[in-house]
This record gives structure tokens, C-alpha cells and sequence, in this order.
């Protein structure tokens, strides 16, 4: 490890510990009056009438009539509403918003409005959909050759279900106005996407605008695309009653109404010749919910590792969003790829198992080597790592003997009576670090500053949030490393837009690989430019890297990534067959997310995100009936605890990337890529079958047994 | 007042003539401000809004003002004054176990529920003493690291 991994106090710490830290709902309520919005109650119709009951004084009704710009949420597209217009799309979306001084009779008076409803008609099966939102090809090779010569093929379809992020705190926030201008306060992951939506939903300036992080309570993608939406209903009441106004959901609401994991379908057909793949098809498709929000991005990301870390010569790839009457999927850490992943990771185990190869090996022989080609023509410029990783993960779970040991008792009859039955799984996968293609040369074009005051204290300034993963600290351990400063003169706030440069969103695994090195540079130059006693402001903006091959968003031809972080994971369950129940006994992670900035972060992340992941393939089950999600609250939507997974393993490999700081790649979405496909391929190699679906549950296992019983 | 209880916070008596059906985790946040208490879900499955009652962690979220009639509670405000706070705390920084921090109160009043009551626990002791607290960001592996370390250097604090 470089000097620069040693931990180093996190810089929340103590106000997190001791609770005073501010979160958006410790914020004082006097003269602050609360928005509580009304809701469809059904999953698609007109809205013929909204009768409201009787509103006492101080307390108001706000809906689409009083959006003073346009009545759009710009988030990717503007076909998010900031309150119906005259449909409603899915229960939960938003008709208008009562507000007044007491909570306690806002929620009175919400109970008691009744809405008057024309029902439509609603599609919640994303195959029966005709709307499509997003329609992606890319091909490379000729996939037509490969089948015509393959000596066989395998087809298979998997599915993956809903996935809530149930971060602890609930999506919140404040707008606060005064003299014509509006700030807006909360848990926001992306202050400045908040900022481009209030400007164009309130038709103001963009100078009258300024939207500020609070002390946040998780994110994980959950807040990325929902507050601008909250945001831009919440500025239209402080503007129209010239008031602070806050909305800040209880859980329910919260589960119900913000975006989730996209569930997906993908199938896929696959041509092996003499024991190796030489081609795949594969038709992605990915339930959208009612509106477009990130879909595009987050299906883009899904369709370009949908070959995995493998190199398929012959690739043909079809991707689609589409439309449901549903609330609307959006970002979750992994950002599409931990479906594609899901489904590419099973299909290599069954074609593995029926060639009557280990599936390790079989693995093995297809992972992409550096140089050779990315699934959209691109080049791993860089090592791929994957074969050590392997083998270190490989070793610390005793893979192959337990492997073996499990896999045999399977076969025995003498197995189907016992009680207990355990297996192992592993995967290997890759996460690309930032925004796909040139999104960052393109759409981002992040700018950082510095600014160093007289003393000789130099604060950072960029908009990228700490939500939890401790992004303050790295950024302050990178500036200070660069400057040889000690790290108490490196000042970082929580961003407000008034005030920090845009230096893009908090996603797609890009703080510390594109802000970060933004800040080194900058570091750098003030370092050459250091004269005491005087104030100096450094500004950087982004580069793209020159050694990348550009990208082809219309062809998806090109490198979709600078750099590559790679994970292999392995779990090892055992399976009660009288109650159908999952123990995962122990789970083992080697991650590369090059140098780690700050080692104990970095595995916080890891063992975080595992976790999360691991969650997605044995627990988290969450299932909309006739378009109401059924699981909204911590009782029936369950998360892993600490007795969950005991004994979790997580091990760093350090492959640097040339053009992050000190050789830092993206980490955050990493470990939440592998964790499923690990689980399932355990649950498998346990029960002896393939299995196609995550996540898995006790139910689940109990329809396997009870078939292999019949079977005999 | 008819309805009037009586209880210690943090150390100080307090007289209370509110809603005796009302949550004791709104009463802490909105009438004491002590917004160190976290509300997660008022349904006591995340453990965000755990305080010490009598000596026992609590879900503050499922406790009515009427019940703490003569109670002692201690919530992070309070507990943040001691020193065997500041054991645990040092630990937790000590291993990053703090990353959005909206379980940490509760999960430290956690920790000291689990220590006060046994000061060398097991591993596995230490996992089910806090598993009634949720942590969505950490994994768990450095909360119960950290409370280990506050066991072992804070040894003769509980």
C-alpha cells in the first residue's frame, strides 16, 4: 500500500457519533410550514376532479397551476410531471401537495381529499408493453458465422426482481424562499441537477437558484433523480406563499414513491465450438416503471457489460427500456449492470456444468486479457487483474474442495435426507468508472477550485456530496498529500451551489477517479503557484484521457470507459430443507479498485456493497401487485443484519489506473455487481440444479425440493 | 396538571404535561430537540431511534410518553458526556465504522447496552446485541470490529 491508503480519521466522525450532526429533518420547524403530497391511488387514469375537504387558514392546496415555468421535471427527458397534468401513471404519482403549519392536520386534511378518477386501462407487464422508451443495438464480429458453426447452443432467459435502497434516512428537503429567490436544502445527491430543475420548473434564473447538501443519511443512487422532483414541488409552494417549505417522507411514502431497481429480463443464446464461446445474442430488456428518468443511462450501462468480463468475439446486442404502469426505476449503485452481470455470470456456470467443465476454469479461459477488445470494440488498455484475484479468492474459501465436496453430495441419495445442505458460488466482474462514453467529455465537463486563503488554508470546492462514504476525507487526504499540507488546513464543506463549480453528480463511480484527479491537478499547480500571505483561486477543468478510443453512442463503438475496477466474489451457504431457509456461512470479496485512497474506506465501501449485493440475491424481495408495491416498510421489505453474514472476507488488489490519483479507480458501485450471481451459483451447486432468477428466497428453494421429491 | 409525569433526561429531571399517547423518539426531537434520537421507520425494526430506558435500549419509536413516568433515559446527547462514549467513539473512528452515520447514535447505545451488560463479548455476542439496529452502508464488519476494540481499550469502563 502507498502512504497515502493509511487511514486517517474520517472528518464526520464526531458529529455523527455524537448526534449533532445536521440531517435535513433535525433542522428547526418553526416558521417552516410542511407539504405532504396527494397521491394517486391508482396506476393509470384522467383525473376528472380532486375534491378537497374544507382548508383552515394558513393551510393551501398546490398543484399543477402553480408551476410559474413549465410543469416538467428535467431530469435525462422532461416527461416527469412535478404534479399530474391531467393523468395520473402510477399509484403514487404526485397530483398536488396540501401545505400548512401543523403535520398532524396537513395529513388530516390529505385523508380527507378525494380524487375523482377516469381509470385507464394500465400495462404491469413489461413484456406485454408497447411503450418502449429506449431502443439499443450494438454488434461486433459476425454472430450469424458463429451459430452456423457452433457445434451448440444454449439458450436461457433470467430475471431479476425489484431492489429498494432503504438508506436509513428517508428522501427529504427544504426550500426556503426569499426576495425572489429559492433555496433549496436536503438530502440531495446531486445538487446540481436539483438546480437545473428548479430553474426550469420555476421559469427563474438561474442565479436565483442555489441548492445546498445536508449532513446525509445514505444514498446509494436513491437520491440521485427523486429530489429534483421533490425539489421543483417544493419550490412552487415557497414561491407561491413566499415561506420555507418542507417535505421530508415517511417511510412508506418512501418506498412507495421513490425509484428502485430496474427489474429486467435477459435472454440469451449463446454458440460454443470445441468447448468455447464464440458468440452471444442477447436481448436485454429492463421495466422502466412509468416514466423515462435515467433509464437510458442506466440500460446503456446495462446492455455494454452484458457479455461480462469475457471476450465474445461475435456479439450482438439488443437492449430495451419500457414502460409500466409502476413507480419509476432510476439509479441503484451498480446502475443496470448488476442484472446483465447477474444473467451473464449463470449463463457461463450452466453452459460450464452441461460441457461438464468447472465452471471456474471455464471462466478462466474466456476472461478479456489486456489489449484485447471490450464488448463495444474498445480496449482494455490497462491489466485485468481477474486470474490472481481468482486465485487468492479461491484459496481463502477452500473453493475447489468445498466445490467438489458440495457437488457430489448432491448426487448422493443419501444427501436428500439430511437436513443441511450447503454450496459455493463464485463470480468475477468488472465496473467501469464515470459517465459511459464521453458523457464526461461531453455532458459533465467537470470544473474543481481551490482557494487558499491568505493563512495559507485552502478549501476545496467542487459539488460532489459526501453521503456516508467518506468522499470529504479523500478529497482532503488528496490535497493535502499533493500540497504537503497538513490535512487540518484542507477545508471541505458540504457543497452549495452559490458557492462550488459544477463539478457533476455523485454517481457512476467517478468522486475520486474524475473529481479526485481534477483536485491533484489543481493541487499541483497551486503548489507551483504557492505565494504566501496572498488569497489564490486554482480552477481545473476536465480532460479526456487521449489514449481512449472515442465512443459512438449511436453504434456503441468505442472505449464506454476510461478504466476498469474488477471484483471476484464467493459465498458458501447452507440450506435448511425443512424450512427452505438460506444461511450464507461465510463470503469472500478480492476487490481492485486501484490505490485506495483511504484503505479503511475503501473496505467499508467493499463490505457495504457485498453485503447489499448478497441482500439482492438471497433477501430483498420487493413485488408491485397490480402496480402497489407490497413491501414498504423494514417489517416486509427485508435488509441484511449483523448476524446475516458473519463471516464476510474482503481483500483489495491494487491495479493502478495511469490517469486516477495516485492510481485510484471507481469504487462505489464495484461491490454491489457480484454479490447476487456468487449467492445464486452457491444456492445452485447446494439443491444440484441451474437456477435463472434473483433473488432467491426460502420459497423458492421449497418449490425446488418439492419438485426434486416428485421427481423422485 | 392531572396527567402530569415526572422523568430523568440526561441526568436532569424533567416535568411533562403533554400527549401521554404521544411517541417517546417526536417528544425527544421536537419538545427536548435532542435530534440525536434518529427516526428510521416508527415501527422499531431499524433501531435508529434507540435510547436507554432503566438501563435497557429501547425503540423510542414504540414507546408512549405515558410509560416513562419515572423512568431514566439516556439518549446520545447525554451518553455523548461520558467517557466510555468517547471509548467507543475512538473505536469507531479508529476503523471508519461510522459512514452516513443516521444509525451511529443508535448503534453506539447499542454497543453500550451490549458491553454494560457483558464487558468481553464474543464476536457472535456482539452481532446479536446489535442486530436489532439496521446499518445499510457498512456491511456491519467495522461496527462490530470497533465494538471489540472499545472492550479491549476500554477495559474497566464497563
Amino acid at each position: 500500500m502507498k502512504p497515502i491508503s493509511k487511514s486517517i480519521p474520517k472528518r464526520d466522525h464526531l458529529t455523527k457519533a455524537n448526534g449533532s450532526a445536521m440531517y435535513v429533518c433535525d433542522y428547526p420547524t418553526e416558521d417552516v410550514l410542511f407539504g405532504k403530497l396527494l397521491r394517486s391511488g391508482v396506476p393509470k387514469a384522467n383525473i376528472l376532479n380532486v375534491k378537497l375537504p374544507g382548508l383552515p387558514e394558513g393551510y393551501h392546496y398546490i398543484d399543477k397551476n402553480d408551476v410559474p415555468g413549465t410543469n416538467q421535471v428535467a431530469i435525462v427527458l422532461k416527461d416527469t410531471p412535478v404534479f399530474a397534468e391531467s393523468t395520473v401513471e402510477h399509484i403514487g404519482d404526485p397530483i398536488g401537495m396540501i401545505v400548512g403549519p401543523n403535520e398532524h392536520e396537513v395529513n388530516r386534511l390529505l385523508n380527507e381529499t378525494k380524487i375523482e378518477y377516469k381509470e385507464l386501462e394500465p400495462v404491469f407487464d413489461v413484456k406485454k408493453s408497447d411503450v418502449v422508451f429506449f431502443d439499443y443495438n450494438y454488434e461486433k464480429g459476425d454472430i450469424e458465422k458463429a451459430f452456423i458453426e457452433a457445434d451448440k447452443i444454449f439458450e436461457e432467459e433470467f430475471e431479476t426482481g425489484l431492489q429498494e435502497h432503504m438508506y436509513l434516512e428517508t428522501n427529504g428537503l427544504i426550500a426556503d424562499y426569499s426576495n425572489g429567490k429559492i433555496h433549496i436544502h436536503g438530502s440531495i445527491q446531486c445538487p446540481y441537477f436539483v438546480h437545473d430543475a428548479v430553474v426550469h420548473a420555476m421559469g427563474i434564473k438561474h442565479e436565483d437558484v442555489s441548492v445546498a447538501q445536508d449532513t446525509m443519511g445514505g444514498g446509494f443512487g436513491g437520491k440521485e433523480d427523486h429530489p429534483s422532483v421533490m425539489a421543483c414541488q417544493a419550490a412552487v409552494a415557497a414561491y407561491k406563499l413566499k415561506k420555507s417549505v418542507r417535505i421530508i417522507y415517511d417511510r412508506k411514502e418512501d418506498v412507495e414513491a421513490t425509484s428502485k431497481r430496474h427489474p429486467s429480463f435477459c435472454h440469451y443464446k449463446v454458440a460454443v465450438k470445441d468447448n468455447h464461446i464464440t458468440g452471444m445474442q442477447i436481448n436485454v430488456l429492463y421495466d422502466a416503471g412509468a416514466y423515462t428518468t435515467l433509464s437510458p443511462v442506466v440500460l446503456q450501462r446495462g446492455i455494454i457489460g452484458a457479455c461480462g468480463i469475457y471476450n465474445v468475439p461475435n456479439l450482438k446486442v439488443h437492449g430495451q427500456a419500457r414502460k409500466t404502469n409502476t413507480v419509476p426505476s432510476g439509479a441503484f449503485r451498480g446502475f443496470g449492470a448488476p442484472q446483465t452481470f447477474f444473467a451473464v455470470e449463470m449463463m457461463m456456470t450452466h453452459i460450464a456444468k452441461d460441457l461438464g467443465i468447472d465452471p471456474v476454469e471455464f471462466k478462466l479461459k474466456h476472461v478479456s486479457k489486456q489489449g484485447e477488445l471490450t464488448s463495444t470494440s474498445g480496449k482494455f488498455h490497462e491489466p485485468v487483474p481477474i486470474p490472481s484475484m481468482i486465485d487468492r479468492v479461491i484459496k481463502a474459501s477452500d473453493y475447489y474442495k468445498k466445490k467438489e465436496k458440495y457437488e457430489k453430495s448432491t448426487r448422493l441419495k443419501s444427501t436428500h435426507t439430511k437436513r443441511y445442505r450447503r454450496g459455493i458460488g463464485l463470480s468475477a466482474v468488472y465496473h467501469g468508472g464515470g459517465f459511459t462514453g464521453n458523457g464526461e467529455r461531453d455532458l459533465i465537463k467537470a470544473v474543481v477550485k481551490l482557494k487558499k486563503d491568505p493563512i495559507g488554508n485552502v478549501e476545496i470546492l467542487t459539488a460532489i456530496t459526501d453521503m456516508g462514504q467518506g468522499i470529504n476525507t479523500v478529497f482532503a487526504k488528496i490535497v493535502s498529500q499533493e500540497l504537503n499540507l497538513p490535512i487540518d488546513r484542507i477545508i471541505i464543506n458540504y457543497p452549495d451551489t452559490s458557492k462550488v463549480p459544477n463539478s457533476g453528480p455523485t454517481v457512476a463511480s467517478r468522486s475520486v477517479m474524475i473529481v479526485g484527479e481534477l483536485l491533484r491537478k489543481a493541487a499541483a499547480k497551486l503548489k507551483e503557484d504557492w505565494i504566501d500571505g496572498r488569497e489564490q483561486i486554482i480552477e481545473e477543468h476536465y480532460k479526456h484521457p487521449e489514449f481512449l478510443i472515442p465512443f459512438d453512442l449511436s453504434t456503441f463503438y468505442g472505449d464506454a470507459y476510461p478504466s476498469y475496477s474488477w471484483a471476484v466474489n464467493a459465498v458458501e451457504v447452507e440450506i435448511d430443507t425443512y424450512t427452505g431457509c438460506i444461511d450464507v456461512i461465510g463470503a469472500w470479496g478480492s476487490f481492485d479498485v486501484g490505490t485506495p485512497i483511504d484503505e479503511n474506506i475503501v473496505i467499508g465501501q467493499m463490505e457495504g456493497g457485498f453485503l447489499q449485493s448478497i441482500g439482492y440475491g438471497m433477501m430483498e424481495k420487493m413485488t408491485a401487485v397490480n402496480g402497489r408495491i407490497r413491501n414498504n416498510t423494514f417489517s416486509d421489505y427485508i435488509i441484511p443484519t449483523a448476524v446475516d453474514v458473519p463471516n464476510m472476507h474482503v481483500m483489495l488488489h491494487v491495479e493502478d489506473y495511469s490517469h486516477g490519483p495516485y492510481g485510484a479507480k471507481g469504487a462505489g458501485e464495484l461491490p454491489h455487481v457480484g454479490g447476487a450471481p456468487a449467492v445464486i451459483d452457491a444456492i445452485q451447486n447446494a439443491l444440484g440444479v441451474t437456477l435463472n432468477k434473483t433473488p432467491f428466497l426460502a420459497e423458492d428453494v421449497m418449490d425446488v425440493l418439492r419438485r426434486q421429491k416428485s421427481n423422485g | 396538571m392531572a396527567n402530569e409525569i415526572k422523568f430523568i433526561l440526561n441526568g436532569q429531571e424533567q416535568v411533562y404535561d403533554g400527549n401521554l399517547a404521544a411517541r417517546l423518539l417526536d417528544v425527544l426531537r421536537e419538545k427536548f430537540n435532542l435530534t440525536g434520537t434518529k427516526s428510521g421507520c416508527k415501527e422499531g425494526e431499524c433501531g435508529a431511534c434507540s435510547v436507554i430506558i432503566d438501563g435497557k435500549l429501547m425503540n423510542s419509536c414504540l414507546i408512549a410518553m405515558g410509560r416513562v413516568d419515572g423512568s431514566t433515559i439516556l439518549t446520545i446527547e447525554g451518553y455523548s458526556e461520558t467517557e466510555r462514549f468517547l471509548a467507543l467513539s475512538d473505536a469507531y473512528e479508529s476503523v471508519s465504522a461510522v459512514q452516513c452515520g443516521f444509525c451511529t447514535p443508535g448503534m453506539i447505545l447499542a454497543s453500550e447496552s451490549i458491553l454494560s451488560s457483558n464487558p468481553h463479548p464474543s464476536e457472535e455476542e456482539v452481532r446479536i446485541g446489535i442486530s436489532g439496529n439496521l446499518c445499510r452502508c457498512t456491511g456491519y464488519n467495522s461496527i462490530v470490529k470497533a465494538i471489540g476494540i472499545a472492550a479491549e481499550k476500554g477495559s474497566g469502563l464497563w
